[in-house]
């Protein structure tokens, strides 16, 4: 078994989902290779030469990889694949962006989204918004896979010590072109990789008041997430958007504040350890799967609980 | 211009579906069945560059059993001229649903593909990229915002980080998010109008795909299911669960 595992940065560091992902490959078993695609993103590679378990580093540092262009990825990634038996990248919108071009130039099936590796050639994905788990066993000579995240501890990300070996494969697709990005800036912690989350829905009436919820946030070194109602209703940007088609989460606490619990967002944070929630409605969807909840208007108790933490 | 748009037949998004018994599948019999919401989004955004002119023909297509032309007829409520089904007795995989729609885009000459970014019952996320790859063509994923001006399109995405914008050379594919738009209803007399619309039938082997699976289903579980905690009468009580029972603070 040889594995090739596609790095997921942002040219100057490495993203959490890949220590991740990384794991994921040690379960498959075999020789691991990573691969960084990027431009001036000599640091990542260097960064990930030292996570466990990685014997080698493929650099391919060139401006047409500068922003992740799936065309141009998908192709660099098809034609260095063809030597492994899986290619792996954690299951993140760059990710899921490229690797089913990869697939497809490779004519192999894509499994989207494993939350756990049963044998080199079967896994387990969550299907119909995580309401089923399918076990699914593929006959692929490579099998192109993403990975759930918060569904695999992250290998450790020092003590390794792999080669890096630089590519000159320049992939460029002049079809497409990248014309800007508006990234969001926190100084909180990243959703999917937070200890705690606290997120707000429709119930929070407006932008304003997410306020109180990052209040709690800075407290608990929380990160601050939302339903799709409070992101549709432009209370919050969408990188906050938790859920089936949003990001998905699992951190030790989960408190939802004003949210009904459609299976929608259930499907995004349900994994959580410990989930606490919020809502003056008891018959409220959300409270069959809290571990904790409180019948309550939440503009009288979050302060409250601002207050005692 | 001409714009195709894929759309899925799907459970209906409400619907909490059930594991059978035999652990073999999901139970779908006597289950509510509707356009995959993203490709509801999908049929919208073509019907609205046909209403600006943009576009001036919008083919609808749908691969599946004989089924699915309920939904093609919905699309076709919703504003598309014509559909496409193509007619296989199983859902296929999103590859091979790809090379059909390939097989389609080759006939069709389409200038311009949407489809759903994922349909919400394999919650795959592959199609649109797939069929990038096997024509050629350039993609905008997760799209929140689409602008065709002078042969190109320029797409703003959804990614985790924020948006991002890219600007792609038509022929080109697009697949939607959420917030691409809010889908109208179809009107009684839309509804009434579609079913005089053109439908055309074919097949894979018409089509010359062969549409054979390489990823088994081995098993179908229910997930773990999470037991109902306890009601809290206030915050301090709430505080002091989460510190001193649950001791996640
Ligand atoms: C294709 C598709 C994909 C989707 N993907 C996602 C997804 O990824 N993530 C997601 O979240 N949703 C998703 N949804 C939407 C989902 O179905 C629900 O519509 C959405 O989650 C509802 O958001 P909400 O709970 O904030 O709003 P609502 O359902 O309106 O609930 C608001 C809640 O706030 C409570 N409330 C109101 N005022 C107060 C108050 N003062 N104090 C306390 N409680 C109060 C109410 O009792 C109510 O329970 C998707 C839907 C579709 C069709
Ligand atoms: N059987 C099908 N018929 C037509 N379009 C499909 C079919 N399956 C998937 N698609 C399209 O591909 C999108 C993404 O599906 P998937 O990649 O399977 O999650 C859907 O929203 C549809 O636009």
């Amino acid at each position: 078994m040889s594995i090739l595992v596609i790095a997921e940065h942002d040219n100057a560091r490495l993203n959490a989902a890949t220590l991740k992902t990384l794991t994921a490959a040690t379960q498959i078993g075999g020789d691991v290779t990573v691969l960084v695609a990027g431009y001036q993103c000599q640091a990542v590679a260097d960064e990930v030469a030292q996570a466990a378990g990685v014997s080698k580093v493929l650099l391919a540092d060139n401006a047409v990889y500068a922003h992740f262009l799936a065309e141009n990825l998908g192709e660099l990634v098809a034609e260095i694949g063809n030597n492994y038996t899986h290619i792996l990248a954690p299951a993140t919108t760059t990710g899921k962006n490229f690797m089913p071009r990869v697939a497809a130039l490779l004519d192999v099936a894509q499994i989207s989204d494993i939350i756990s590796v049963v044998s080199a050639d079967t896994f387990k994905r969550p299907i119909y918004a995580g309401n089923a788990i399918a076990t699914v066993q593929s006959s692929d000579a490579i099998k192109v896979i993403t990975v759930r995240s918060t569904a695999f501890d992250p290998v450790a990300a020092s003590g390794g010590n792999a080669t890096v070996e630089t590519l000159d494969v320049v992939k460029e697709n002049t079809k497409a072109s990248f014309v800007g990005e508006e990234l969001a800036q926190s100084e909180r912690p990243d959703l999917t990789a937070a200890r705690v989350v606290i997120s707000g829905g429709r119930g929070m009436q407006n932008g304003e008041n997410f306020q109180m919820l990052e209040r709690i946030a800075d407290k608990l070194g929380a990160a601050v997430g939302a339903s799709r109602a409070a992101v549709d209703a432009g209370f919050v940007p969408n990188d906050m958007q938790v859920g089936q088609t949003g990001k998905i989460v699992a951190p030790e606490l989960y408190i939802a504040v004003g949210i009904s619990g459609a299976i929608q967002h259930l499907a995004g944070m349900k994994d959580s350890k410990v989930i606490v929630a919020i809502n003056k409605d008891e018959d409220a969807p959300i409270f069959q799967v809290a571990d904790y909840g409180l019948v309550a208007d939440l503009f009288e108790v979050l302060p409250q609980l601002e207050e005692l933490l | 211009m001409k714009v195709l748009v894929a759309v899925k037949r799907v459970i209906d998004y409400n619907v909490k579906v059930r594991v059978k018994a035999d652990q073999s599948d999901v139970d779908l019999a006597n289950v509510k069945m509707a356009l995959n919401p993203f490709c509801e989004i999908a049929v919208e955004e073509a019907v609205r560059l046909k209403e600006k002119g943009i576009a001036n023909e919008v083919v609808v297509v749908s691969i599946g059993p004989k089924a699915v032309q309920e939904q093609l007829r919905t699309a076709l409520a919703l504003g598309a001229d014509r559909a496409i089904h193509v007619e296989t007795d199983e859902m296929p995989d999103s590859l091979a649903v790809a090379k059909l729609l390939q097989a389609v885009v080759a006939k069709e000459e389409p200038q311009l593909v949407i489809l759903g970014k994922q349909a919400i019952d394999s919650d795959n996320n592959q199609t649109g990229q797939m069929l990038g790859a096997l024509t050629g063509m350039p993609q905008g994923t997760f799209a929140s915002k689409v602008s065709v001006e002078d042969g190109t399109v320029s797409v703003t995405r959804e990614v985790d980080g924020g948006l991002q914008t890219v600007q792609l050379q038509l022929p080109a594919i697009v697949t939607t998010d959420l917030r691409l738009n809010e889908p109208r209803y179809a009107s009684l007399p839309n509804i009434m109008k579609a079913k005089k619309k053109p439908l055309d039938v074919t097949t894979p082997a018409e089509l010359g795909v062969t549409v054979a699976r390489t990823v088994k289903v081995v098993k179908v579980e229910a997930p773990a299911e999470r037991s109902a905690g306890v009601k809290v009468a206030d915050v301090a009580e709430l505080v002091d669960k989460l510190k001193n029972e649950a001791k996640v603070l």
